[in-house]
């Protein structure tokens, strides 16, 4: 599914600001990898790299998803072939009802892909049940985007956008920040849904508490722009237990 | 589930709106030319112009006198030089006052009789001149209304529709020339009595210049039976238009009227100089929405039409409220500020508008809102984007006068700048005279966020769509305001106006 290779990534304003060195990772279909690692490690810049916003300069390595080259292209042209980012702070658009929103992403996707677009009744059938899941109201889909929406109506929010784009590879940076326990918990059942053989995820999280709820196959460790040592479910465990302190000692020896 | 389904209904608007702006190419839509054989005045302007208009138009010895007597005033003024705009010096000689179609000479008895070339020309431009057609774009509609238009090309209205039905309903619907021979008394009432001939430089060269326009009067008690509205279209060369618009809303009446403007594409600049002056009086409400769209200019900045309107309204009596909403996307310069006197107690004046300024363009608009009377009230909403070399200014008065106590008005001015050569100005100007009354001003200015840009384009949307989504957006405070039928055609046009200018 998605392919990374020896990834170098560096500030564009700042060369001397690298951040990615040489990150490698492969993601079959159906599999779920999480990341954790320290602030400052580079989890986040991975995220923007893969979905190709501004502001940075890849050095060396490549991304593949599907086998297509995914930094040769424009944003909305990854997120049509399957890429989806939810954000850890996603954004407010004043104006742009939450509906309005959805329903020219989902058709812009499937423009895109050479699809037909969804009529309005179409859309509001599929978009009905899947806010229900997530326990999102009537007046969350009007209210414009965001704007407005507290911690957990915003990753929620995120989560019924991931549901309605049906993308290929999901990735969730910090999804569990800012969520209480309750929240947590509809937002993971949310993600749990939508697994399948067909779809694979990358969870970016700092801390071990949300990987209880989203069980990954795979863990790895991040630092300094790379992978310093990957895993199992077991490897989380370990940093809740004993924090990163030894494994970053570990890695350093 | 109620409130789902309303949601359906403004998607499905949403939906046919974004698929209008694909279909449109980004360049200016009105742009053609109808020939046609014209019948001009001499160009130039003198006393001699001045008569010779008003015996066109068959106008009564007071009338004449009143021109002439604006154009006395205007020699002795100056183009008013304080708006935030690089006015080209303008040479009034060189212009024609007076450009009508050659079959326009002997008036048609109804629009049936009017030259198909015309006629084809608002077909065209998909205004309706056939009583059983509503604006374009609303066909289909669930409830389709039937709004009155009046046609206005060049200097002369070419006819107004639906007038039977709405005589029925005692509502007065002409031009303003037809307005002087059938209902003088009324004209010479209320002509002039809200915005004076020496109001300004460029109001005294109307009251002395003005050829049509259109005139509504709407008796006391009514609500007017449809939406009424006036399209003014430039078309000759080298000819200025100078409308007069005259709306009278009695006791307890209510009326909508739109306007909507456009002129050919010209190397050439070309001067337009409108009045619009409404009377409301007690418990009378007018709604006023103007969708502005005259030939901006070329990328480079050449040629486009010169806006220099007075519009304003008068709250005469108690609890009269008026309500301009404007769409501003034309015109080379703007200099426009649609004003509200609250003169009776209670009364309300509301602004709103959207201010577009693109390429070249130069726009210095706003309101004033003079609080005469006791616990009047006004909002003002003003949206400004400017994109490419251009610049924008919201300019605005609040003045609340000493027996205007306990009233209150609130502004709200953002501005939005894409790109970073263009520029974008707030001057409010604010009195308050007495202690009771409150004013708030809140202003804001923001670039379209490359956050936001980016969210949109990461759930697949091309820059281009998502520029013109969080553009929409903003503007959607005012465009609500703005019956459906312009609403739609505005937010094409926001689209339209920004298209190519990211960045």
């Amino acid at each position: 599914m998605l392919n990374i290779n020896n990834l170098h990534a560096e500030l564009e304003e700042d060369s001397e600001v690298k951040i990615l060195k040489g990150f490698s990772l492969t993601i079959n279909p159906g599999e779920v990898h999480a990341i954790m690692g320290p602030n400052g490690s580079g989890k986040s810049t991975l995220s923007y790299v893969l979905s190709g916003r501004d502001g940075y300069a890849v050095t060396e390595g490549g991304a593949t998803l599907e086998g297509v080259d995914l930094l040769e292209m424009e944003p909305e042209e990854r997120a049509a072939s399957g890429l989806f980012l939810a954000f850890q702070y996603p954004v407010e658009i004043p104006g742009v009802g939450n509906m309005t929103f959805l329903r020219t992403a989902v058709n812009a996707q499937r423009k895109a892909r050479g699809e037909a677009e969804l009529s309005a009744g179409e859309f509001l059938k599929v978009v009905r049940a899947k806010a229900n899941e997530l326990q999102i109201d009537a007046d969350m889909l009007k209210r414009p985007v965001n704007v407005g929406f507290s911690g957990g109506e915003k990753k929620r929010n995120e989560i019924l956008q991931m549901a309605m784009l049906e993308p290929k590879m999901c990735i969730l940076d910090e999804t569990d920040s800012g969520l209480d326990v309750d929240a947590m918990k509809l937002v993971s059942d949310g993600v749990n849904a939508l697994r399948d053989a067909g779809r694979s995820f990358l969870v970016i999280t700092h801390y071990q508490r949300l990987l209880n709820h989203i069980k990954p196959d795979f863990v790895h460790i991040m630092s300094d722009g790379r992978i310093i040592k990957s895993g199992g479910p077991e490897l989380a465990l370990e940093v809740e237990e004993n924090g990163y302190t030894d494994l970053l000692a570990e890695a350093a020896a | 589930m109620v409130a789902l389904d309303e949601t359906q209904l403004r998607d499905g608007v949403d939906r046919e709106t974004v698929e209008t702006v694909q279909s449109m190419a980004g360049t200016y839509k009105h742009g053609w030319e109808t020939e046609i054989e014209m019948e001009f005045a001499p160009k130039g302007l003198n006393e001699d112009i001045v008569r010779l208009i008003s015996k066109k138009n068959n106008e009564p010895e007071w009338l004449l006198e009143w021109r002439l007597d604006a154009y006395r005033r205007w020699l002795t003024m100056e183009s008013p030089d304080w708006a935030m705009l690089k006015i080209p010096e303008i040479d009034y000689q060189e212009q024609y006052y007076y450009a009508k179609p050659k079959s326009m000479e002997e008036k048609p008895k109804s629009l049936d009789d009017v030259d198909p070339k015309l006629l084809e020309t608002y077909a065209k431009l998909g205004i309706p001149l056939k009583e059983q057609m509503v604006l374009a774009g609303v066909e289909g509609a669930d409830e389709p209304r039937k709004v009155a238009v009046d046609a206005v090309f060049d200097s002369v209205s070419l006819g107004t529709t639906f007038k039977k039905e709405l005589a029925a309903a005692g509502v007065i619907f002409c031009s303003i020339s037809e307005a002087v021979q059938d209902h003088p008394e009324l004209v010479k009432k209320y002509l002039g009595s809200v915005v004076p001939q020496n109001d300004n430089y460029f109001a005294a060269l109307n009251s002395a210049v003005f050829s049509d326009g259109s005139f509504v009067y709407i008796p006391a008690g009514v609500r007017c039976p449809m939406e009424l509205s006036t399209y003014f279209r430039i078309n000759a060369e080298n000819t200025g238009q100078f409308e007069r618009t005259l709306i009278v809303a009695e006791k307890g009446s209510h009326v909508s009227y739109l306007e909507g403007c456009t002129a050919p594409k010209r190397d050439t600049t070309q001067l337009h100089a409108a009045v619009v002056e409404i009377v409301v009086l007690e418990d009378a409400e007018v709604k006023y929405s103007t969708v502005q769209n005259w030939f901006p200019g070329d990328e480079n900045g050449k040629g486009g039409i010169y806006n220099f309107v007075t519009k304003r309204a008068d709250c005469r009596e108690a609890r009269a409220k008026v309500m301009w909403t404007q769409v501003e996307t034309g015109s080379a310069i703007t200099w426009k500020y649609p004003s509200c006197i609250l003169r009776g107690d209670d009364s309300q004046g509301e602004f709103y508008s959207i201010a577009i300024a693109n390429n070249w363009q130069q726009a210095d608009t706003g309101t004033k809102m003079v609080h005469l009377g006791k616990n009047t009230r006004s909002r003002i909403v003003s949206k400004g984007i400017s994109a490419g070399h251009a610049q924008n200014t919201y300019r605005g008065l609040v003045s609340m006068h000493p027996k205007a106590t306990s009233s209150r008005n609130y502004t709200q001015c953002d501005s939005l700048l894409i790109g970073d050569k263009c520029g974008a100005h707030t001057v409010p100007y604010i009195e308050v005279r007495n202690a009771s009354s409150r004013v708030e001003h809140e202003a804001t200015t923001s670039k379209v966020d490359d956050d936001q840009l980016f969210y949109c384009r990461q759930r697949g949307m091309d820059e281009e769509e998502a520029v013109a989504l969080v553009v929409n957006g903003f503007c959607r405070e005012v465009l609500q305001e703005l019956p459906m039928e312009f609403a739609m055609e505005a937010q094409a046009l926001v689209a339209i106006s920004l298209e190519g200018s990211v960045g």
